[in-house]
């Protein structure tokens, strides 16, 4: 018995330094510029950023860099990226809820065919729809001279097509678990489908919306294809903006990092505060 | 301040557009005739995800479909040419080639990887488990474009004369060596392999929490009978553990591979696509943003639009299959 006691405990020794050595590579990419974020210029250009790190009393801490990043556009970058990807992650919701719930409850003619075609959509990769759309915004803005690309609108409807066909098989998977009898006992009394579906089936789907809402939050946020096709420099989000620091830094590692920095801490917070709704649509949307 | 009143603005906004939109529609539908009404109601909560996915997915890829046979500037058609032009480019051979080393080393590592670490994290403690991947899932949190940038720092490259500061080169020249531009070697596509390392790196917490969610719903009972029948660690992981949770390996490894092949940010923006690096889907991003040629930048996605159907229908069928398991 000892010696089992004994081989458990080797194992557990042997499995936390295993993984202990994995943390650490994981975490040096990220600690590095981190670091090289919040050092003095002329430090960073050139010392490496772990003698900052192993001697951190005799080095000289500033945020100037954040500073400069954010007043070089990257302030102006975060509001343009709250602005795409609010409603990019509501609207798509709301509407795939309404279509995942008429798939589940109503029945209609050919409901298991379009939900097939609709899900068979998932396949397509994004750049397959791309041009044309664009194409199209172009060709309506000259028709009808109405601004289309490079406004937040164009990303919304974009990111709410391409979430469509997830969302929608998602939300519906949580729909067949609420008891048919619910909706029929609120038919008897005398609810419209309407009513039936603001004020009981998407209140109790919503551990299903909430997991996919995280999900689709963080895909839109990091998003750069969509961003840099239909918002560009018009509205510059933060990766559009990062990238464009990136390819500068020829001046240094400064402002890039601290540029990094600041694309990451929404998506950081959204992490650590809600990981496990996280983990749960991630477990869900495997399929993206 | 101003930010989170918008942000509540917006969130307002999304919610009421959207409900004042179905509201509309009822309101529509519900002028109609009981007995339409009972036939066609089902269309009021579905025809604006319908109306979205026809024009802005369904269309434009007949549209792409189309375009791929015409000429740069879609003014009339050329048969296959732009196809026969792409597989007789070796450039384009080229990028074919990368996208297959891709897809052979990537979701590979990632899914050994994320086993090994879902592994290990099972048996340390709850405490120890959390952090070890919290910090290991960290990475999935964050855009391509901002870990291409810690990364880009990592392999950064100085010129002789001053000192380091990527760390894989002042290990290099601390161990000896001599400091080398990483990305721009490409003898053996090393630095292909290099980015490759960037995507593992992403994607490892996501094969970890999937894999590790499987293992833990193993059933105790198979693990204590096989250690009463003398099995080794090493061998209930590959006898019992392992086989129960093959189901989960397979549909992260299909995922990873799915993601693998439309790869594009990462390599955007590190190299640029220079150097041997490029992609497919960067090659339909120069093509077009560059090049302005619709034709051949078309036929570039319907490539790549075939190599992975096959491998979605692998995906919706081992994700069905697992459903039938729960």
């Amino acid at each position: 018995m000892k010696t089992l006691k004994n081989l458990a405990r080797k194992t557990n020794f042997g499995s936390t330094m295993g993984l202990l050595l994995l943390v650490v590579i994981w975490s040096i990419p990220t600690l590095g510029l981190f670091i090289t974020s919040i050092r003095r210029r002329s430090d960073a250009l050139v010392s490496p950023w772990w003698e900052a790190l192993l001697n951190p009393l005799g080095t000289v801490w500033s945020l100037d860099a954040y500073r400069n990043s954010l007043e070089s556009g990257m302030l102006d970058a975060v509001f343009n990226t709250f602005a795409v990807t609010i409603p990019s992650t509501i609207l798509p919701l709301m509407i795939a809820a309404n279509a995942a719930y008429a798939f589940t409850f109503l029945n209609f003619k050919g409901k298991e065919f379009t939900f097939a075609a609709l899900v068979g959509l998932m396949v397509v990769p994004l750049q397959a729809a791309l041009i044309p759309v664009l194409r199209a915004m172009v060709e309506i803005q000259k028709t009808f001279d109405i601004q289309l690309t490079g406004t937040y609108a164009s990303a919304w409807l974009v990111h709410s097509a391409f979430a469509m066909p997830l969302a929608i098989y998602i939300i519906r998977n949580y729909m067949l678990t609420i008891p048919n009898s619910l909706i029929e006992a609120a038919r008897i009394d005398g609810a419209s489908y309407f009513q039936i579906f603001w004020k009981l089936v998407l209140p109790l789907s919503m551990p299903a919306i909430a997991s996919f809402a995280i999900f689709q939050f963080l895909w839109v946020w990091n998003d750069y294809l969509i961003a840099f096709i239909f918002v560009g420099r018009d509205n510059p989000v933060l990766t559009y903006e990062l990238l464009k620091l990136l390819g500068q830094y020829g001046q240094g590692w400064q402002d890039v990092a601290a540029g990094a920095f600041i694309s990451l801490i929404v998506p950081l917070l959204v992490f650590f505060g809600l990981q496990r709704f996280f983990i749960r649509g991630l477990t869900a949307g495997s399929v993206k | 301040m101003n930010d989170i009143l918008f942000g509540l603005g917006a969130i307002i906004f999304g919610v009421v557009l959207s409900y004042g939109l179905f509201w509309v529609l009822n309101l529509l539908f519900n002028l109609l005739p009981q007995k339409i009404l009972d036939r066609i109601q089902w269309l009021a909560f579905v025809i604006p995800a319908l109306v979205l996915v026809t024009l802005v997915l369904v269309l434009p890829i007949i549209q792409t479909i189309v375009w791929s046979f015409m000429n740069a500037r879609v003014t009339e058609f050329v048969g296959f040419d732009n196809y026969v032009k792409l597989f007789t480019d070796p450039q384009f051979l080229g990028v074919l080639l990368n996208n297959f080393l891709w897809v052979l080393v990537v979701p590979a590592i990632t899914v050994a990887i994320g086993t090994a670490v879902a592994t290990l994290s099972n048996q340390v403690g709850p405490t120890r488990e959390k952090i070890f991947k919290s910090l290991i899932f960290m990475p999935m949190s964050i855009s391509f474009v901002a870990a291409a940038t810690i990364w880009s720092f990592t392999y950064a490259y100085v010129p002789p004369g001053r000192p380091e500061i990527g760390i894989l080169n002042s290990l290099l020249t601390a161990a000896g060596g001599e400091a080398q531009p990483w990305l721009t070697i490409d003898a053996g596509r090393l630095n292909s392999f290099l980015l490759m390392a960037v995507l593992v790196w992403l994607q490892v917490g996501y094969s970890m929490v999937i894999i590790s969610a499987a293992i833990k719903a193993v059933p105790e009972e198979t693990l204590e009978a096989s250690r009463i029948d003398g099995a080794n660690a090493w061998q209930v992981f590959a006898k019992i553990i392992l086989p129960q949770v093959w189901g989960a390996i397979m549909s992260v490894f299909v995922t990873v591979l799915i993601l693998v092949m439309k790869i594009f940010d990462v390599v955007l923006a590190m190299t640029g696509g220079t150097f041997n690096t490029s992609v497919l889907a960067l090659e339909w991003y120069r093509v077009f943003f560059q090049g302005g040629q619709i034709g051949p930048a078309s036929a570039i996605v319907v490539v790549l639009f075939i190599l992975i159907v096959p491998l979605m229908y692998v995906q919706i069928t081992t994700v069905k299959k697992q459903e039938e398991l729960r």
